[in-house]
């Protein structure tokens, strides 16, 4: 048995769908090309082989995440991460929230930032500079955005570049794409004891 | 096409010149890969029962609810017969499609307070699961294209 986890946490959930998965058994050609499957590796989350439905988005999405995320240059990994979390805050988005806050914490080597925003919430203590980029995320999260010129002022008064801007918006609008796929098609799950 | 013609760039009204114009060029990858995916999302070879005009009419639907007026007539240009289901204030009930625009508008605008039973109203539609996934998808493709039109607008006109 297993439980249903309803508050954020840095301990990654694991993700249970609320829909049927593709099965490598059935995987048509072009869905184990994109599951990467090969006689040596067959083992593929739920999370993936879900996404496998829709084959075309899922091929387009992983290198797009994978540029949005890590490449060089720009906002630090961490602050990205800082981005993610927002999104995944507003959205409610537990298992993205936990995957993204522990990664943030690897990143910094420090648990206080995420440990401050699962205790008290969005309003947490932060540095200025955080609490700039976190108050972005938030908005630019809601429907309809609410991040405005007041947001932008904050971030530039912070000394955070237009690149790095740039970098904040693709991770925060990224993670209201993968939000909608993590919370909407599954539920993050614990095992019971 | 350049870079300043792709959907994002243009929606968000960001042309040659500028901090934001110039920030972009440092990311031109990724606008090439948001491009790609918008053919991908919008324009799949395998469609399911979701039509390129159907999606191409969500997706207007989505971009409406989120006050993103450039983008929602980009996608409107290619609705066809299904361009009324744009409006937010149509439930597609006449279209037999209710269900499916319920879903959607609540993915959408209120991601947070979906829950199981959005997915099993779906299956009691008579939605296959795979359908299901092609849906969300459509949904959160369109909150990532939103968002960075919304952001490259505030770079390039606030503070």
């Amino acid at each position: 048995m297993s439980r249903i986890v309803a508050k954020f946490t840095r301990t990654v959930p694991e993700w249970c769908p609320r829909v049927v998965p593709v099965t490598l058994e059935e995987a048509t050609e072009e869905q184990l090309d994109a599951l990467k499957v090969t006689p040596s590796n067959t083992r593929v989350s739920d999370y993936v082989l879900t996404l496998a439905h829709d084959v075309e988005s899922l091929k387009v999405r992983s290198p797009l995440f994978n540029a949005i995320m890590y490449d060089t240059g720009g906002m630090s990994r961490a602050e990205r991460e800082l981005g993610a979390i927002g999104a995944s805050m507003v959205n409610h988005c537990i298992y993205c929230a936990a995957v993204h806050a522990d990664r943030h914490a690897q990143l910094e080597k420090n648990t206080d930032v995420t440990d401050r925003l699962f205790r008290d919430g969005a309003k947490a203590e932060l540095t200025p500079r955080n609490r700039a980029i976190f108050d972005f995320a938030l908005a630019l999260s809601e429907c309809p955005s609410q991040a405005d010129e007041t947001h932008i002022a904050a971030l530039r008064a912070e000394g955070v570049t237009e690149t790095e801007i740039l970098d904040l918006v693709l991770s925060v609008a990224l993670f209201g794409w993968a939000n909608r796929l993590m919370h909407v098609l599954g539920d993050p799950v614990r095992p019971e004891n | 096409m350049s870079l300043f013609e792709s959907t994002v760039l243009s929606a968000a009204g960001v042309v040659p010149g500028g901090e934001a114009a110039a920030a972009a060029e440092t990311r031109a990858n990724i606008f090439d890969m948001t491009r790609i995916a918008e053919d991908a999302v919008l324009r799949p070879r395998d469609t399911g029962p979701w039509s390129h005009p159907l999606r191409a009419a969500l997706a207007a639907r989505i971009a409406r609810l989120n006050g993103e007026n450039a983008l929602a007539e980009h996608h409107m240009a290619a609705a066809g017969d299904f361009a009324a289901l744009a409006d937010p204030a149509d439930d597609g009930a006449s279209r037999g499609c209710g269900a499916v625009i319920a879903f959607m508008d609540k993915v959408a605008a209120r991601t947070r307070d979906v829950q199981v039973r959005d997915i099993t109203a779906l299956q009691s539609a008579g939605i296959a699961d795979a359908d299901i996934v092609r849906l969300a998808e459509l949904n959160a493709f369109l909150a990532y294209q939103l968002r960075v039109i919304a952001g490259l607008r505030l770079m390039r006109t606030g503070g």
